[in-house]
């Protein structure tokens, strides 16, 4: 997957967590849960929904670098390539 | 009663197969509108069942919706509806003297399924378990859902008494009350059971599932040519509150809880026992302090098995074989076949407008009657205009729980 494809997957999966709204105007270097109505058990639905669809798995002492949608890209492209 | 305290209907909340609030509901079972269609299930294919089709969207978001359950979905809806129509302002000092006491059948067995279906798609790999099963399938998540979505904090559980438990939340609700641990109790029963595979499974196995080619005809109480249950989902609630309150707001009263019994079999798991629900039955009368000749109505248990009906039937014959009037007797099932834990809650909402229009809806599908299941005063066809005092409602489920609940009118 190129980084685009793995940002467009990732909204994906954010948008189907998120309670009623779309993560398309999100600032990609700012924190994710600071912009969104995310908490921690959503998290957990994130890294679930990547596990099932993508086979990644993240540590979870890996979990801080999820913190962005750009750190995310960047965590994820060379486990998603 | 033997508590000063009475115990009034002044809400209700429901979603049914054939309807979504009261009027609907009231309005197809006296218009023989059925609510029964065909689903298809995961490994047993194609089944008849009660669909409820109210909005999901109008008091949770898409993400409560996704974390949550089906069972809390038609627990707040119920809930946020039987407020409004009660008229009650919910704020933090009413919410922390609120109950929520909810009757289910089972709980958990939907979001198991769902869990170990999920896993077999990854090798029965146990690290592709949500972390959403633990407070999907735990007893009290229907009432406790409903608190969360309402801001209540007053005490909340659910009722695990089989098909009796529309009557037993009721009941719990009402006593609740009497014994002023709340001064408002959101009280009744749900079911999402259609949601699980293994109810139907085990029901055919069983012999007790219904079949026909016609899906609306196959949940048939007392007819000659019945042959099993029709499962359907649903949820009725109730504001019950004392009735001194409910006089000093000026609420509308449906009704009053004027008696009831649960009893055990102790016999078997499964198979009724004819004796334990007529003495269920005249201890209903007992405890409501009534004759048997002021009951109007009788909403039966039947759910359109073989031996069930009849020997309900020759229950209810017993009780009151030594009255000089027999109530009317109705029955729902055929209608929106059995909502298991919303089964004694919605049959009775479906009942309680013959205290204001005097009209007693019939049951549905019995085109020839089963000698076996005659009683006098049987509703069958169309609806009987007759004034209403007091309504009978029998609820029985598995393990031998049986319930009858007496309301009055005011």
């Amino acid at each position: 997957m190129t980084s685009n494809e793995i940002r467009d997957a990732i909204i994906e999966i954010i948008n189907e967590i998120l309670p009623d709204g779309d993560c398309a105007g999100v600032d990609p270097d700012k924190k994710l849960r600071d912009q969104l109505e995310l908490d921690s058990m959503d998290f957990l639905d994130i890294v679930m929904e990547l596990r099932k669809r993508y086979g990644v798995e993240i540590p979870e002492a890996d979990y801080p670098k999820l913190a962005t949608l750009n750190s995310c890209v960047e965590y994820l492209t060379p486990k998603m390539k | 009663m033997r508590n000063k305290e009475r115990i009034v209907i002044t809400g209700i909340g429901l979603t049914a197969p054939n309807g979504n609030n009261l009027e609907e509901f009231r309005h197809n079972l006296l218009s023989g509108v059925s609510g029964i269609s065909n689903m298809e299930h995961r490994y047993i294919g194609t089944v008849h069942a009660g669909i409820c089709k109210y909005d999901t969207l109008k008091y949770q978001n898409k993400k409560e919706l996704r974390t949550s359950t089906r069972a809390g979905s038609i627990s707040i809806y119920c809930a946020r509806e039987a407020i409004a129509d009660a008229g009650i302002n919910l704020d933090p000092a009413l919410a922390s003297r609120t109950g929520v006491f909810i009757g289910t059948t089972e709980h958990g067995n939907v979001e198991t399924e769902n869990e170990v279906y999920n896993i077999s798609k990854f090798n029965y790999d146990v690290k592709y378990w949500t972390h959403h099963h633990n407070p999907r399938s735990i007893s009290n998540n229907p009432a406790g859902e409903v608190t969360i979505n309402l801001g209540i904090t007053g005490p909340h559980y659910c009722i695990g008494a089989a098909c009796a438990a529309g009557n037993a939340g009721i009941i719990q609700g009402a006593q609740q009350l009497m014994l002023g641990e709340v001064d408002l109790a959101i009280a009744g029963g749900v079911s999402e059971s259609i949601h699980t595979f293994g109810i139907f499974a085990s029901f055919k196995s069983q012999g007790a599932l219904a079949y026909n080619d016609d899906p609306t005809k196959a949940s048939r109480p007392f007819d000659i040519n019945r042959n099993g249950i029709v499962i359907s989902e649903g949820g009725c609630l109730y504001t019950l509150e004392r009735l001194s309150d409910a006089q000093k707001r000026g609420a509308k009263i449906y009704g009053e809880i004027a008696g009831w019994c649960i009893n055990s079999d102790a016999t078997n798991p499964v198979l009724p026992n004819t004796e334990r629900q007529t003495d269920c039955i005249i201890k209903a009368l007992n405890h409501a302090g009534i004759e048997k000749e002021d009951i109007d109505i009788l909403n039966t248990h039947a759910t359109s098995t073989k031996m069930g009906d009849i020997q309900e039937c020759q229950a209810i014959r017993k009780a009151f074989e030594d009255s000089s009037r027999f109530p009317y007797i109705n029955n729902t099932k055929g209608f929106i076949g059995h909502a298991m834990g919303a089964a004694g809650a919605l049959e009775l909402a479906g009942n309680l407008p013959a205290f204001v229009d005097g009209i007693i809806h019939p049951c549905k599908n019995v085109d020839e009657l089963d000698p076996e299941c005659e009683m006098p005063n049987m509703v069958l066809r169309e609806p009987v205009k007759a004034d209403v005092k007091y309504i009978l409602n029998n609820s029985f489920g598995m393990l031998g729980i049986n319930s009858a609940l007496i309301i009055r009118s005011l």
